[in-house]
């Protein structure tokens, strides 16, 4: 039935497919079991960069709503009303762990404007980073109200940009209303080692979570 | 239903002639919500036969990509440049005929995760050894 033309088709080029860090050619017998994570914050906090920082392939966003491509604005900085529509550019990662297990990082729309997006995001996610950044704190406000009344296991990354944390942890878990029970700790997004130890105090916290 | 794709657009929204693509609720037949709306993100999609002339061409193209690697309905949505929902859609329809396998289906109700705690532990050490 099938026309004699897959081997064209699967000769063509897939233009952005092919970036590093995708299997070589031949799918493994057994697909990856797929977990992910979420980083959430406000705009501009890093979300990205932090992805990057650790991501087997380059970030990618998800396709935004049409919209953005009838009007020709594709320009992150000016978010204007009419780009308000059902669905908004998500950037995530890939990280490929021992065990063939694909760890993904999505980050969230920033604004709480998009917050009905995270409801269908954060399901079945093993939790949340919340990328803080000290200038702008009341940016987080959202992202902590959000998984603290849902009972996510979530993390707060106070992102300090140029290497100097300006505020203490404490100070900033005070601002910022985080319950005791809260991760709360210095990161650098640029930097995968930081990036690493956020990760891994979050899967501890979930770890904990679901044991107790 | 079909009716939405009767007229498509182009005459009755002129200040969207400059559109190059389909409109992405064209490419899924006007529905909205079938059965596979609730695709996770992460869901990786696999290629179970090869491309088909009679296909669309959005189907196609998630078709060649999922050939030789696993992609997730977030890779496919940026790869073929369609929204998430618009993937879930043609993903589904895909899957309903036979043309591409979906793993990582079931998920959790609610917000816990649907990682096990042996799950959660490779991924400690996974990450812990990168």
């Amino acid at each position: 039935m099938a026309f004699p033309r897959s081997d064209v088709a699967s000769a063509a080029p897939a233009p952005g497919a092919q970036s590093a860090g995708n299997p070589p050619p031949g799918v493994p017998a057994a697909a990856p079991t797929t977990v992910k994570i979420v980083v959430a914050g406000g705009f501009a906090v890093g979300k990205t960069t932090f992805i990057g920082s650790i991501s087997d392939i380059e970030p990618l966003s998800t396709e935004a709503a049409m919209t953005e491509h009838s009007i020709g604005v594709d320009d992150a900085g000016g978010v204007s009303d009419r780009k308000t529509t059902t669905t908004v550019a998500m950037d995530f990662g890939r990280i490929a762990l021992p065990g063939n297990l694909w760890l993904y990082l999505f980050g969230t729309p920033g604004q709480d404007r998009f917050l009905f997006m995270w409801d269908d995001l954060v399901r079945g996610a093993i939790g949340a980073v919340v990328l803080v950044d000290t200038e702008r704190l009341e940016q987080c406000f959202p992202a902590v109200d959000y998984f603290e009344a849902r009972g996510i296991p979530f993390v707060v990354a106070v992102n300090c940009f140029d290497g100097i944390a300006r505020h203490s942890l404490d100070a900033v878990r005070e601002a910022l209303a985080v319950p005791p029970h809260v991760p709360m700790i210095y990161t650098d997004a640029r930097s995968r080692a930081a990036t690493k130890q956020v990760l891994i105090t979050l899967v501890q916290l979930a770890m904990q979570r679901l044991a107790g | 239903m079909t009716d939405m794709l009767a007229g498509d657009g182009r005459h009755s929204e002129p200040e969207e002639e400059e559109a190059s693509t389909v409109r992405p609720y064209a490419v899924t037949g006007g529905r909205t919500s079938p059965t596979s709306a609730d695709l996770p993100v992460e869901a990786l999609v696999q290629a179970l036969a090869a491309p088909e002339v009679t296909m669309t061409p959005e189907k196609r193209r998630i078709v060649e990509l999922t050939q030789s690697q696993y992609l997730s309905v977030a890779e496919l949505s940026a790869h073929v440049r369609l929204p998430v929902p618009v993937v879930r859609i043609v993903v589904g329809d895909l899957a309903e005929s036979g043309a591409v396998r979906v793993h990582g289906l079931t998920r959790s109700d609610g917000y816990a995760p649907s990682a096990t705690l042996s799950v959660l532990e490779s991924v400690l050490n996974g990450i812990s050894s990168l």
